[in-house]
C-alpha cells in the first residue's frame, strides 16, 4: 500500500431509513447525502420459482430490487452510509442483510397513515436495533403531538420521536443526530429495555 | 463503467419488483462467489498490480481500478452500476487470485465507541 491517509480503511457506519410506502425515505436520503441507486438482487429459490432445475445456475432467475443508497463523509476515516429499506413485504429478506451490523434506524411515519410504519417499528424493536421515529410533516396533514404518536405506536419512553420534513437537509440532519445520540445514550445503559 | 445513462429504470421505487432478469450473465451464470463473504460495508483494496493473472473481464478490471483506494462493496456496486450479488461474485474471483484484499466489518454486533459517535454528531452538525 502507498502511504497516505486515503489508504486507511475508514470506519463505516450504516443507518437504515425505513417506513411505509411513500413516506419520504428517498427524499430524506437525498436531502442529507449524495443519493445513488443500489441494485440488489435475489436469486429466486427453486421453491419460489416452482422448479427444481439445477442443471445450470445460469438458468436461475433473479429479481432485482433497487434501494436508496447514500453516503455522508464525516472525514477521511469516518463514513456514514444510509440505506433506504425497500418498502414492500416481499423484500423482508433484504432487511436482514441491511440490518446486520447497522448502527440504527430512522423510521419515518406519516400521521395520516401511521399504521404503515408498524412493521418497521416491530422489526427494529424485536432485534434490539436502536431507532428513532421521524414524523414527516406533510403539508396539510393533521399535526399530532409527539406524545400522541408515541402512544399510538406504543413506543418506549426512551425512543426519540421528532417532527421532521424529509425535504429539508437541516431537518434530516437533526433526525440523524438524534439517532446517533440515542445510540450513544443506550450504550451507557447497562440493561436494555427490550 | 456505466453502459447506459441513469434512466427511469434506475428510479425503481416500491411499485413493483423489478423484472425477472439475468444480471449474472457477466459472471458466467455463477451466483456464489468463489471465496469470501463481502458484507455491503466491507472494504476492498486492490493488491499489487502484478500479482496473479490478468483478470478476465472488464468488470474485474473496473473493480481493480476503483479499488486503488479502499472502497466499500456497496460503493463499488453503485459506482459500477452492477447488482451487489454480481459484484460479490467478481470480488470472489479477485480475492481467490490475490488481486484484492478484503476488510470485513467486525463480526460481532459492536457499537462504535463514544468518540466515534461524537465525531459523527459533530460531523453531521457541520454538514
Ligand atoms: N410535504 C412534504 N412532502 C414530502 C415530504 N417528504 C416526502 N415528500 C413527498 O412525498 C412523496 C414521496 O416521497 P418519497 O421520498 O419518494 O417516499 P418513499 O418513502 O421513498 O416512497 P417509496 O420508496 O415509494 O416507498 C414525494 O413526492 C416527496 O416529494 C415532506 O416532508 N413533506
Ligand atoms: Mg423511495
Amino acid at each position: 500500500m502507498d502511504s497516505g491517509r486515503s489508504d486507511r480503511i475508514p470506519v463505516a457506519l450504516k443507518i437504515l431509513i425505513a417506513g411505509g410506502f411513500g413516506v419520504g425515505k428517498t427524499t430524506l436520503v437525498g436531502a442529507v447525502s449524495e443519493i445513488r441507486p443500489l441494485q440488489t438482487e435475489e436469486v429466486l429459490t427453486d421453491a419460489s420459482v416452482g422448479t427444481d432445475d439445477l442443471s445450470g445456475v445460469e438458468g436461475k432467475q433473479t429479481t432485482t430490487v433497487a434501494m436508496d443508497f447514500g453516503r455522508i463523509t464525516i472525514n477521511d476515516d469516518l463514513q456514514v452510509y444510509l440505506f433506504g429499506t425497500p418498502g414492500q413485504d416481499r423484500f423482508w429478506f433484504l432487511w436482514d442483510e441491511l440490518a446486520y451490523g447497522a448502527l440504527g434506524a430512522v423510521v419515518l411515519a406519516d400521521t395520516r397513515r401511521l399504521a404503515d410504519c408498524f412493521p418497521s417499528v416491530d422489526y427494529f424493536e424485536r432485534r434490539g436495533i436502536p431507532f428513532v421515529v421521524g414524523v414527516n410533516c406533510f403539508d396539510g396533514a393533521r399535526r399530532y403531538s409527539v406524545e400522541a404518536v408515541r402512544s399510538a405506536l406504543d413506543l418506549d419512553p426512551d425512543v426519540p420521536i421528532l417532527l421532521c420534513d424529509a425535504r429539508s437537509r437541516q431537518s434530516g440532519k437533526e433526525v440523524l443526530i438524534a439517532l446517533v445520540e440515542h445510540v450513544a445514550q443506550r450504550q451507557g445503559d447497562p440493561v436494555r429495555t427490550h | 463503467m456505466r453502459t447506459d445513462p441513469p434512466g427511469p429504470h434506475h428510479e425503481w421505487l416500491d411499485d413493483e419488483a423489478g423484472p425477472v432478469v439475468r444480471p449474472y450473465a457477466v459472471t458466467g451464470g455463477r451466483v456464489q462467489p468463489a471465496s469470501g463473504k463481502f458484507d455491503l460495508m466491507a472494504f476492498v483494496v486492490a493488491g499489487p498490480p502484478d500479482e496473479g493473472p490478468q483478470p478476465p473481464q472488464p468488470e474485474h478490471r473496473a473493480i481493480i481500478a476503483a479499488a486503488q483506494r479502499p472502497v466499500a462493496v456497496a460503493d463499488l456496486a453503485a459506482d459500477l452500476d452492477l447488482p451487489v450479488g454480481v459484484v460479490r461474485v467478481l470480488l470472489g474471483d479477485l480475492l481467490a487470485t490475490g488481486r484484492i484484499s478484503m476488510y470485513e466489518p467486525p463480526a460481532s454486533r459492536q457499537f462504535p465507541d463514544d468518540d466515534i459517535l461524537k465525531a459523527v454528531v459533530n460531523g453531521l452538525r457541520a454538514l
